[in-house]
């Protein structure tokens, strides 16, 4: 029985949302409303039960304040970023954010080059001689970067370089495009199947 | 433990910041030129387009934090805009998913607002959090649109499977918009349903030259030079290649 109702749910959810479609109306509004409300108290709890409670309060009960993760400074932090709340002193709340600003750009920058720049490097590294799709890729390549060149306006050659570069990347963008817009497409031959088997057993 | 085969690593972390912080310090003394980006031009405009329509701005930076790239850019870009609808008077909506990009939002925002003289025109809660949740993100910006009708849309940030869905509804209240993110796979649906896109890094070149931080301009340049070395190494190790002789193996990090 409890799966008959939440099967009437969901399908009902599911048309409120559709009914966007049609334009913005009181039942959208209400499931949108419901949908965010969920969705924040989801992430609060999901938060809660897989970061603070297993890292900070469990942490504490097994270390202590200055265990072996040193909890005190990212407590001091979080608790900081919670005198936004109080206008008088809603500055503190910049040291943490800078922090994690900081830290973010800092761990992006290995990551960037270990994960992206060197292996596309090392996959461009080709005869081009020796096939037209290697001849391609090194023109591509080199092109689209030249296109992100900004000190140089694209007059001249540079302006045939970057506009060889920009036809790359709109064909690129247009396979992107294709592709996506297929997983889009069996995104919502899932969801109409929902509506024609579990609710409506049609198929 | 040192880790030797990532010396590769090290050693290009070592010479771009090198790069950057000659290229910094030359900013400071020195005008740095950038191209013309089309894009960025039409940022004042489409806040003036919003204010002569009397609709307000809405801004979006998609679902993640601070950590990402074209987020941090996109703060740059931020500044801006709230500049400008501060001098134009228009209401600025700012609906977000990361509550410590909202809490940083709020302090651009703010002071943005502050040296166009109007603090007067804005509160924090221009500046909101809605959810964490993807599409419970797109679903609460969807509304917000529909219900604020704004006159000018500005995604800009990094974005998944959400962007259609808000470029779409951005275009059937009949905003301009102005999108912008590094995200490749998004890209396409911005260059199709919106007014201007700033591809890629042309983002992170936006926020230099609309705020002309020597910080941010030498870093541009800086950038510059570190793209024609790669493409000058590319252009090397091609031409060896061809001779049989392969650099590819010097790149390996594993």
């Amino acid at each position: 029985m409890a799966t008959v109702i939440g099967i009437w749910i969901a399908a009902f959810l599911t048309l409120a949302i559709f009914s966007f479609l049609y334009g913005d109306n009181p039942v959208y509004k209400a499931v949108e409303h419901l949908y965010i409300g969920v969705s924040a108290a989801f992430w609060f709890l999901y938060l809660w039960s897989f970061t603070v409670y297993p890292n900070l309060v469990v942490g504490i009960r097994q270390h202590g304040w200055l265990g072996k993760d040193l909890l005190l400074i990212p407590t001091v932090l979080g608790l900081l970023m919670l005198f936004r709340l109080v206008p008088r002193y809603g500055w503190w709340s910049r040291y943490p954010m800078a922090f994690a600003i900081g830290l973010g750009a800092g761990l992006a920058i290995t990551g960037v080059l270990q994960g992206l720049l060197f292996p596309q490097l090392q996959a461009t590294i080709l005869n081009p001689l020796t096939s037209v799709n290697n001849f391609l890729l090194v023109l591509g390549v080199l092109t689209s970067l030249l296109y992100f060149y900004f000190s140089r306006e694209h007059t001249g050659v540079m302006g045939w370089i970057a506009r060889i570069g920009i036809y790359f990347i709109m064909v690129a963008f247009g396979a992107t495009f294709g592709y996506t817009v297929m997983a889009r497409v069996s995104l919502l031959i899932g969801r109409v199947g929902f509506l024609l088997s579990d609710w409506l057993h049609l198929m | 433990m040192f880790e030797a085969q990532k010396t590769g690593i090290l050693l290009v972390i070592l010479a771009l910041a090198a790069l950057f912080l000659y290229w910094i310090r030359k900013a400071r003394t020195q005008e740095i030129h950038l191209r013309r980006i089309p894009g960025l031009e039409a940022l004042d405009d489409a806040v003036g387009r919003a204010a002569e329509m009397g609709r307000p701005v809405l801004f979006a930076t998609g679902i993640l934090g601070l950590n990402n790239i074209a987020v941090l850019a996109a703060m740059g870009i931020l500044r801006r805009v709230a500049q400008k609808a501060a001098e134009y008077q228009v209401g600025f909506l700012m609906p977000n998913a990361d509550p410590i990009v909202m809490t940083t939002a709020q302090e651009i925002v703010k002071e943005a607002y502050q040296s166009a003289g109007r603090p007067d025109l804005i509160s924090e809660a221009s500046v909101f959090y809605l959810t964490s949740d993807q599409f419970g993100y797109a679903a609460g910006v969807d509304g917000v649109m529909l219900r604020e009708k704004p006159g000018a849309v500005f995604l800009q940030g990094y974005f998944y499977a959400e962007s259609l869905i808000l470029a779409e509804t951005a275009q059937s209240v009949g905003a301009i918009q102005i999108a912008g993110t590094t995200a490749t796979t998004q890209l396409p649906f911005f260059v199709v349903a919106c007014d201007y896109v700033l591809i890629g890094e042309e983002m992170l070149a936006a926020s230099a030259v609309l705020s002309r931080e020597p910080n941010l301009l030498g870093s541009i340049k800086a950038e510059d030079w570190a793209k024609a070395g790669i493409a000058l190494f590319l252009l090397v190790a091609v031409v060896l290649k061809i001779f049989g002789i392969d650099l590819a193996p010097l790149l390996n990090t594993r």
